[in-house]
């Protein structure tokens, strides 16, 4: 089992999921986050003082999947997220210890899907 | 086009001074209450520019909401100044050919605070001309609802400025000036009370010529996100339909029936218009949603406009209903089905009530409400509807095709569309660098 943190621009959610789907992955959670990469944040300038270094929205994703899910993940991730600019993110792959469902207690692989 | 206008408004300058004279004003009684009323009707109208603003800038994504405010707000400023050098003689000062006006009045020279003869002559001329100065801020702001969420701000500044100059001076001056082609001031004799044609239909045709011009915001439609802010939303139509007695009811330019009758029937078109939408939403969508009922209490305000000074109680339901009807089909119907990205239905909703509500005006309007207009079709008299059908005609020609032609010259200059990369990270942070919210404290 694998845990898939992947970091991307705001606009690219809807391609991802679209991808994610067609490759039957359906479980995610998604959250906004703020981040800086190399490309650094865009300063915001308020009443000619400049805030420097501000960081840019993103959003985070984060999938738990089985061994054979991982691949198809990550290309689902990259082919949707990818748009050759910089900032376009990151993917991290953690191994995971457990998971259980909560409604009926099962835990491993079967309570991932 | 510019060459040749700018030539007829140096002529206009040159024999305004000559004959000037005979122009001036007379010296009319100025009423207190009128007057009272006009003012207190110019800060209503003032008041719906911020309203639309927050209107337009809780249906944006979050990430564009300061650039929509940003808008109003700069036209605020920008066409008070245009109106006050020029756009005001252009629109209201004496007569070119029925055209426009000339630059007799530029700078506000000879419009004091003595009442004009013709325009609202109970109340000072400077009272008339800061209440149509309202207008004329207003009108432009419709239309950032068609390019809102993709254009860049300097080409924004560059179109609203000569759009107001060149499109909404010349049907202002057609509809509404002493001698103007399709007025009751020795015009045509169409009635447009406050701004069927003027604001609406015009705004609603720029609107559509901007949505076919910068073409679709990307993703557009059915990947983006739903309204980031509905109760914004919400509050700009509220202080939108408060403000609309000011449009509606300081137009009959006095302090009495007119008025009294005026703020009755803009009341009334707005509640029947948001029952017709919430109820078509409930037939066609199973629930009636807030975005729904504050859409159709908006252009059934539009379609009362032009219609407001002319038609009773009654005839406003009607009004109300038809604008429900008619523009709900377009913003579900037709919009998809031609698949321009008219972001906020600026077209939808101010092209299709107003060119509705102008119609309805040459159908329901009776000289019982008002001996000072016309009556209608359904009153006996078919040729005011004709009148109001060229009137509509002419606007909606006008002001696309000068619409596309502003916006192609501003293109070749500097281009009017934010790069991907911008549109992507949001107008906010890359046209203005500041952002409306921020996700950690």
């Amino acid at each position: 089992m694998k845990y898939i943190v992947a970091v991307i621009q705001p606009d690219r959610l809807d391609e991802v999921l679209e991808k994610l789907t067609e490759k039957e992955i359906h479980l995610v959670t998604v959250s906004n986050v703020m981040g800086r990469g190399r490309q650094k944040g865009i300063a915001e300038v308020y009443r000619s003082h400049t805030e420097a270094g501000s960081l840019l929205k993103k959003i985070k994703r984060e999938i738990a999947v089985n061994e054979e899910y991982v691949q198809p993940a990550i290309d689902a991730i990259c082919s949707g997220g990818r748009t050759g600019q910089i900032g376009d993110g990151k993917i991290f792959v953690l191994d995971m210890k457990e998971c259980i469902r909560i409604r009926t207690g099962e835990t491993g692989g079967v309570a991932i899907g | 086009m510019k060459k040749s206008l700018l030539t007829a408004a140096c002529i206009a300058l040159i024999s305004g001074i000559a004959f000037g004279q005979a122009q001036e004003t007379s010296a009319a009684q100025i009423n207190s209450g009128d007057t009272a009323w006009l003012l207190t009707g110019a800060a209503l109208v003032m008041l719906m520019t911020p309203g639309l603003a927050f209107f337009y800038g809780g249906l944006v994504r979050r990430k564009n909401v300061l650039s929509v405010l940003m808008q109003c707000f700069t036209i605020l400023c920008l066409v008070t100044i245009q109106w006050v050098l020029f756009g005001y003689s252009l629109a209201f000062g004496p007569d070119i050919r029925g055209f426009i006006g000339n630059l007799h009045w530029a700078g506000l020279a000879h419009v004091g605070t003595a009442a004009h003869a013709v325009y609202m002559p109970t109340v000072p001329h400077q009272a008339f001309m800061i209440f149509q100065a309202m207008f004329a801020v207003i009108t432009p702001a419709l239309i950032i609802g068609a390019f809102a969420e993709r254009m860049r701000f300097l080409p924004f500044c560059i179109f609203t400025f000569s759009w107001v100059t060149l499109v909404y001076c010349p049907v202002a001056h057609w509809v509404w000036a002493d001698k103007g082609l399709f007025g009751t001031f020795g015009g045509m004799g169409a009635l447009d009370f406050a701004g069927g044609a003027v604001v609406h239909i015009n705004a609603g045709m720029a609107a559509l010529a901007a949505a076919v011009m910068l073409g679709r915001r990307q993703g557009a439609p059915a990947k983006i996100s739903p309204p980031h802010n509905l109760p914004f939303a919400v509050l700009g139509a509220g202080l939108l339909w408060f403000g609309w007695f000011g449009f509606n009811s300081a137009s009959a330019g006095s302090s009495g029936q007119l008025a009294a009758g005026a703020f009755v029937v803009t009341h009334v078109a707005a509640a029947a218009a948001g029952i017709t939408w919430s109820v078509l939403d409930i037939v066609f969508n199973k629930r009636a949603t807030v975005l729904g009922v504050i859409t159709g209490i908006v252009a059934g305000l539009v379609a009362i406009t032009p219609a407001a000074g002319f038609v009773t109680p009654m005839g406003a339901i009607a009004i109300g209903f038809g604008a429900g009807i008619g523009c709900y089909i377009f913003v579900s119907v037709m919009k998809p089905i031609f698949g321009y990205d008219d972001a906020l239905d600026a077209f939808g909703v101010h092209g299709i009530g107003g060119i509705w509500g102008a119609i309805a005006t040459g159908i329901w309007a009776t000289k019982l409400v008002n001996p000072g207009g016309a009556d209608g079709l359904l009153y006996g008299n078919p040729v005011q509807l004709w009148i109001q059908v060229k009137t509509v005609l002419a606007t909606m020609a006008y002001s696309f095709v000068v619409s596309i032609i502003l916006l192609k010259l501003i293109d070749l200059v500097c281009s009017l569309r934010a790069s991907d990369q911008n549109e992507r990270i949001g107008l906010d942070l890359s046209e203005h660098r500041e952002v409306g919210y921020t996700l950690l404290d």
